[in-house]
This record gives C-alpha cells, structure tokens and sequence, in this order.
C-alpha cells in the first residue's frame, strides 16, 4: 500500500471538474471545507464542453422543475460576478408550437410555470413572427420563458474553480482515479489521497468509479456555424416530441437551436442510447440537420465550423443523484445530470453542501437522493 | 471573354480584369475584406482560401472565400462595416 | 437536399497541383477510369497555379497536356469535406453537393505556408509569400510597388523573383535561415544540375536583389494598412518602408483529409509505404503531406502513386531510383531552413495569435495543451479550422494538434444535411426537451 500523498486530510474530494464538481468545489470552498478536486483530463473535458450551455427551467415533473429553477435563480444571482469570456446571455427560450396541438401543450406549460412563479408569455403565430422572423411560415405560436439564458460552460467552470483555488481548493488536472471509497481516493499512479467526504461528480464515467450507479451514455451531436448576428435572438426548442412513439429505444433529433454571443448559431440536438463511440454518425446528424432546416429554412445556406459529439448522463428516471451513496457512507454522488448539467450545477452544489454539512437544503432533496428506488419509466 | 469586369464593391462600381478574383477587387477599390471579433481590418493573408481573412458578402451570400471566386459581371460585393 | 451527382471512379485523385496530375495521367494511361478533384476553379495548385496572363513552365504544359490526352474526368470548384461511407467521398460546390466514389484513392493535397505571429501582422497588406504571389496572379497590381520578402525557404526566392518580373520594386529578401545553413544548402544543389539551372534563372531575376540571412521580422506597422516593417539584421533592428510584406515560414503539409480518412501520421507527416500507400488500404499520398520536398518529388511520387493505385506496381517500381535522389532534396531543405529559437519571442503579449477569434498571445500563454487552449479561449474553433494558429502555436508552445472531426473545411448545413441513405420514419420523431 503506497503513502498517502499528503497527510493533512481534505474534507472533501472531488472526482471530475466539469461544470458539476467545479460548482460543488466552490461551493465547498465557500463553506471553508477543505477541498481537492482531481481531474483525470482538463476542465470541463467531458459533456461541459460539448453541450449547450442552456440555462433553461424543465416541467418534465415536479422535482426536476424545482431543482431547475432554484438553480437557475443562483445563475442569476452570480450573474454580476461572471467575467466577460462565460459570455452569459438572458436571452430567454421560446417553445415552438408547430400545430394546435403542441399550442395546447404551450397553455399547459403556460400554467404549470405561472402556478411556480415562474414568468412565460403565450406568444401567438404573429408575435411570434415578430420575434424570430426566420422562423418558417405557419408556426401556430409558442411560449417565451424570459429568464432563461445561456453562457460558455467550459469557462464557467473555470471560473467557479478558480474562485475554489482563491480559497485554498486544490485542483489537479491529469491525475486518474483508479478506485474511490472508504475515505480514500486511490490514483492510477499508485498515489492516496485521504478524505472524510468522496464526491463523484464523474458525469458519464461516473459509474466507473462507484459501481453500481445507474447511468448510462446518451449521445448527442452538435452544430456550430459561422456568425450571422441577428438571425436568432432565443433559444428555440420545438414542442413536436409530443408525437413521438415514446420510446426510449430509439434515437431521436429534435429542433433546438440557440444564439451565441459571437453570432454563431449552435444547432442541435439528438438523443442515441447505446451508441459509445466519440465518432460523428452521419445519419443521425443529416436528420438532426433537416429538422432543424424544417423549423429555420434560412439555417441550409450557413457555413458550419465545427461538428462535434458529447456524452450525456442519463439515469432512468431523469433526475440527477445527489446525495450520499448508500454502500459506502464516505461516498456522495453528484452525477446524472443528462442535458441539464449546467442548468443545474449551481444548485446541485448547494444541495449537495447542505447534505454532507447537515444543513437542510432550500428545497427537498429527497427527490434526487441516490437511496430513492429506480422506478420504471414509463415514457421517454 | 471580354477583357474587363464590372462589379460593385460596397457600392463602389469598378473595371477589373477579366480573371482577377474579388479578393483582388476588394484590394483594387481600397477596402478592407472583413473587420475581425477585435474591430481590426483585415485583408488576404494566404491567397489559397485556408486562412479565411478574405471573407466577404457576394451576392448577398455571406462568408465568401473571395480570394477563390473569379470576379463576374454585375456581382455586387459587401464588406464587413 | 439529396446528392446532385455521383460520380465513379477506378481511381479518384484529390488535389491537382503537380502530384495529382502526375497521379492522374500515370493512372489514366494504364488505361482505367480516373478523376482528379481540386477546390479551385483551375487545376495547378499553388505551384502550378495559372495566373491570368501567365503561361505555363514547359514542365507544367507537358503534363497538363497528358492528363487531357489521357481522358482524365476533371472536377474542379468542388471541396471534399467528409466521406459517406469507405470508398465515398463527400464534396460541395457552390450551388451542389456530389458524391465521388473510387475504388483506389490518392492523396495529393500539398502543402500551405506556415505563418508566424509578430507585431503587425495582422495589417492589411501582410500576406504570406505564396499568398502574395497568388494574389499577383489573380490580378493584383503590383508594378512599382514595394515588397520585402520575408521568411524562410526556397519559396522566398521563387516569389522574389516573380514579384519583380512583374514590376514590383523589392528592397530585400530576408531569410531566417543562417548564412552557413544557405551556404551548405547552396554546396548540396551542386550535385543537382537541374537545380543549378533553376538558381541561375532565379540569379538572373534577382540580379541586385538583397538577400539577407539571420534576419527576420520583428514588427509590421501602418494605420489601416502597411506603411513599414522593422526587421531584425544581425541582432540589429532596420526599418523599412514598404508596400507588401509578403511572410511565409516554410510549409506544413495538408494532412486533414487522410487524418480524417484514417491515415497513420508521423512526426506530422502521412506514412507511406514504397508503393505511396498509406496504412489504410486503398488509400495513396503523395507530394507535400509525405514530405516536404518541392516539385520534383512531388511528380515522381505523384507517378509512383497513380501507378500503384492501378496495379502498375512493375512501372512503379521504375521510379524508386528517381525518389530516393529526390528525397536528398527534401532532407536538405528540412535541414536548412529549420525555425530559430528567436522566432518564438516575436509576439509580444497583446499579438493576436488566432486571427479568426482574436486571441492574443497574453491568453494564450497560461494554457499547457491546444485543447485546453481551444475550450478556454476558443483560439483554433474559427472558420481556419485551426490551419493558421495551429502550425504557429505548436511552434510557440510545442502544444500538439488535435485529431480531426468532419467537416474538414466549413461547409453548408444542408451539405451536411444531405448525406445519403438517410431513411425519415414515417412520424418525424422530436425528443423532448433541450440539449
């Protein structure tokens, strides 16, 4: 058995800093725990460099609408502090109502956030014209939900590390974890680091490291393209999922699109299961592409840049496990975010906190406490 | 083929030689091709369409390589303000 | 939008300067089907490239008039992005989208220069030495107009003596290189007649040109665009007025197509066996991606592989006499004109080092590999894919590149959109939620 690295124990180890393990290394930090945060790659590597960057409240139910918004207010609040290159933007989201039907689901949607507090607007098919004219002709309308935003992850997770590492946090970057638990995290060189508190915010790999969590990879692909300011002012998420087969065996594409400071747009988005491989598939990509021309014809003649792929983490009943880890109670989880990683980061670390402090935390965390029974899922 | 081109570069109308690329008339009528993310003009830096400093709007069709595109009659060409 | 054409070929050659079109003809005169594909609206690529009042050397006419001779397909203005599926390579033109499939492929897409960020080069009017002289042959006035030459390699001189056959006044060719590393470079073209021939030509043009070694640019200055540049002589800085600085430092080889094709690289160079073939099967280099080793290697290799690609192995093997004394050449010209040390110190903080984001040398510093770099300041995720700053910052930093994703170049949505065989179920299928 090798010597620990360091003889002074941390309160708190941290596997992974993407967006998730760098909100909860600040927020440790913050609190004065003592922290290290052990990266196998660089920050952010992993889906907080491959996603959106959304900022966006979700009433798939009611927890995940909970955790959303009290995570969206704390990007609100920390707002004024973001440096210029997170290029946070309130540009706020409109779901697109293709036909009455999907326009029902926007009064549905209308009353579900109202109920919350949350502020939305029912847009009708001209307003909505008005707002986004590049949008195609016959749209029947959509729901502005203003307070929505986006930024650059992966210098939001720098930032919040940074923060961490002015309050004595320890960051080491190309160090792999080969085994956490039991108080101790054992890297790949052979080296120990000794903790009262393990916390797994591993994202995908996450179940690498604590086995027996149920994630698994959902792929998706992105687009970035050359800038046109001015062509799109929202982010834009079609409401047309409502007509899927519900499936959760096959992959889907789905219109999603959002503006980027720059004036670049980014295009998505698809869903594989199963898929484990980084490479681009073409045909997942050709649709996800011919969905989004569908919804913005204009979309067809601009210059892409980049295409690239990420992983999220998916768990069955989408909603991420923060909390302690029943087999081990030096281990905490903080993964299985899927596509709301960087929505929820902020108030995953709160929760998280909380819980490994003794604090109660502002909202119920019972939801999402990885002791909760894997219930089936019934629908995608 | 006549000899001569006229084309418009920000309005401007000029004669170029037949064969000359609208990188070449952009230089020709004093302009800039683009102003890059700082605010700096910016012109052709590798001629052979890699670098992309010679985008510009021809035809309405934005982000042109125009070092690789022949001048043509009539084109009406925009730079970055 | 679904494919406009499809196009068969036995053998498909991509890039048509030299190589390519040697491939092409060898290949097409072992009588099977052969294409040859180049993104600009004439074949020649950047050596060969037909200005508009230029003529062609002899050497350049001769095998232009074989490859028409010889029945080549030509596809020219199309762009190669991505492939389908093995055997299918995917192109844009400006207005369509063709599919070329082949049963052999060769790789001939050459080289591009390697710039180097210092003060000012980011003016209006700095253009690399190839760059410059590409835009002299797409018209550019350049009668009377000063032009310092700057940079490393061969290239300088070529272009010098180009640029003043056209009139342009050029006070000086500075040449990073040492004196005794030219003058070595000089002694090894004794035992190549054909290049002694190439200088005197090249002597003649440049008959009272300057021609400076150990010196290199410091900084470019002017407004809106160049007024003058400040050069380091001996350790001595020297200002200039001029016109054009035309910049280049050597080359770097255009390897994105076979990295994306699945093509072994080392030390930044395509792996070729005897024959050209790369480690994939199938799959020919030749010229600039193997090495960079200027025209002459480029049309022996470029024969070698159009050849191989039809199964002419009998008169490819005729050749390997001719590469392997070709191949001296390009070990010398590695050897000569290898960057100084110096030339890492050029920017200054605030020197833009990714043109096409403005990322300044400053932010750029902190970073320990290209992808952190990239993430963090989003230097290389401009439309130059990287092929400017990448060649300078692994100069500057020893960062090592990235692997290579499609689309290689920057191409439309709806070229992306329109890959084949992409079966709509009957119900478009959305997925609820965000990304």
């Amino acid at each position: 058995m090798s010597e620990p690295t360091s003889d002074v124990a941390h309160d708190v180890v941290i596997a992974g800093a993407g967006i998730v393990g760098a909100a909860c290394a600040d927020e440790c930090a913050r609190r004065g725990l003592r922290v290290a945060v052990i990266e196998r790659d660089i920050v952010g590597s992993g889906a907080t460099a491959a996603g959106m960057g959304h900022i966006v409240v979700m009433d798939d139910s009611d927890a995940q609408f909970a955790l959303t918004r009290y995570s969206q207010r704390l990007w609100q609040d920390l707002r004024p502090q973001l440096p210029d290159d997170v290029e946070y933007e309130q540009c706020g989201t409109i779901w697109v109502a293709a036909d009455e039907e999907e326009m029902a689901e926007v009064w549905r949607k209308h009353d579900c956030y109202k109920k919350r507090g949350v502020p939305t607007e029912i847009l009708d098919a001209q307003t909505l014209k008005r707002l986004e004219p590049n949008l195609r002709d016959g749209m029947a309308g959509g729901l502005l939900v203003p307070e929505d935003g986006v930024l650059y992850p992966p210098c939001a997770a720098r930032f919040l590390l940074e923060r961490a590492q002015q309050r004595g946090a320890e960051l080491h970057l190309g160090a792999s974890v080969a085994e956490i638990g039991e108080g101790h995290v054992r890297l790949t060189d052979g080296s120990e680091i000794r903790a009262e508190v393990i916390v797994n915010a591993g994202g995908a790999s996450a179940p690498e490291l604590t086995l027996g969590i149920e994630i698994k990879k959902r792929k998706g692909h992105l687009v970035i393209t050359d800038r046109y300011p001015g062509f799109l002012r929202h982010q834009l998420v079609e409401l047309g999922y409502l007509k899927s087969a519900h499936s959760l065996r096959s992959d889907s594409v789905a219109f999603n699109v959002q503006p980027r400071r720059t004036g670049q747009i980014l295009i998505g988005s698809s869903r594989q299961y199963g898929a484990e491989h980084t490479e681009v598939d073409n045909d997942v990509l050709a649709r996800m592409l011919r969905r989004a021309q569908e919804y913005m014809p204009g979309l067809a003649t601009m210059s892409t840049l980049r295409v690239w792929t990420g992983f999220r983490a998916a768990t069955p009943d989408k909603l991420p496990l923060i909390g302690p880890w029943p087999q081990d109670k030096s281990v905490f989880l903080a993964t299985g975010h899927e596509g709301l990683g960087i929505t929820t980061s902020l108030g995953t670390a709160k929760i998280l906190v909380d819980l490994i402090t003794g604090a109660k935390p502002e909202i119920p965390a019972e939801p999402y406490l990885p002791s909760r029974a894997t219930k089936e899922c019934t629908h995608a | 083929m006549p000899s001569q081109v006229t084309l418009t570069v920000n309005g401007l109308t000029l004669s170029v030689p037949a064969g000359a690329t609208v990188a070449v008339a952009v230089a020709m009528a004093g302009q800039a091709c683009r102003i890059s993310t700082g605010g700096e003009p910016r012109g052709p830096l590798c001629g052979m369409g890699i670098c992309f400093e010679c985008r510009a709007t021809i035809n309405g069709n934005a982000h042109c390589r125009s070092c690789q595109i022949l001048c043509e009659p009539g084109m009406e060409v925009t730079t970055d303000e | 939008m679904s494919r406009d054409s499809q196009h068969r070929f036995d053998v498909l050659v991509v890039g048509g300067g030299p190589a390519g079109i040697a491939a092409a003809v060898r290949a097409a005169e072992c009588g099977v089907r052969v294409g040859i594909v180049d993104d600009n609206a004439t074949l020649g690529g950047q050596v060969w490239r037909a200005g508009s009042a230029e003529g062609d050397t002899k050497e350049a006419a001769g095998w232009r008039r074989r490859l028409r001779t010889a029945g080549v397909t030509t596809v020219c203005g199309k762009r190669i992005f991505h492939q389908s599926e093995p055997g299918v390579l995917l192109a844009e033109g400006a207005d369509d989208l063709i599919e070329l499939s082949y049963r052999s492929l060769v790789l001939a897409t050459g080289a591009r220069e390697r710039f180097l960020p210092f003060p000012g080069w980011t003016l209006p009017n700095v253009m690399g030495a190839g760059g410059l002289q590409a835009m002299v042959k797409s018209g550019l006035p350049i009668r009377n107009q000063r032009v310092v030459v700057a940079g490393t390699g061969p290239l300088l001189l070529a272009v010098a003596a180009y640029l003043r056959g056209h009139g342009a006044e050029i006070p000086v060719i500075c040449e990073q290189a040492s004196w005794s590393s030219l003058v070595r470079f000089g002694v090894a073209l004794i035992s190549r007649p054909e290049k002694i021939v190439q200088a005197f030509e090249l002597k003649k043009d440049l008959a009272g040109v300057r021609l400076v070694a150990n010196c290199w640019p410091l900084a470019a200055h002017g407004q809106e665009s160049l007024d003058s540049v400040t050069l380091s002589r001996d350790g001595k800085p020297e200002s200039i007025r001029c016109d054009y600085l035309a910049c280049g430092f050597h080359l770097v080889p255009n390897i994105e197509l076979p990295l994306l094709l699945g093509c072994q690289i080392r030390g930044g160079y395509v792996e070729v066996d005897d024959f050209q073939q790369t480690t994939v099967e199938g799959i020919f280099c030749a010229g600039e991606p193997t090495s960079i080793g200027g025209v002459d290697l480029s049309l022996i290799e470029g024969q070698i592989a159009g050849l191989a690609a039809s199964g002419s192995t009998g008169e490819a093997r005729k050749l390997f006499r001719a590469r392997r004394k070709a191949r001296r050449f390009a070990t010398i010209l590695e050897r000569t004109f290898g960057l100084r040390p110096e030339l890492k110190s050029l920017p200054s903080p605030e020197t833009v080092v990714c043109r096409c984001e403005d990322v300044p040398y400053s932010r750029l510093q902190r970073h320990t590999s290209w992808r952190a770099a990239k993430l963090q300041t989003r230097c290389g995720m401009g439309p130059c894919q990287g092929r400017v700053c990448g060649p300078a910052t692994q100069f500057l930093f020893q960062w090592n590149p990235a692997s290579v994703r499609p689309p290689v170049f920057p191409v439309r949505v709806e070229s992306l959109a329109g890959f084949p065989d992409v079966t709509e179920p009957e119900h478009t299928v959305g997925t609820g939620g965000t990304a």
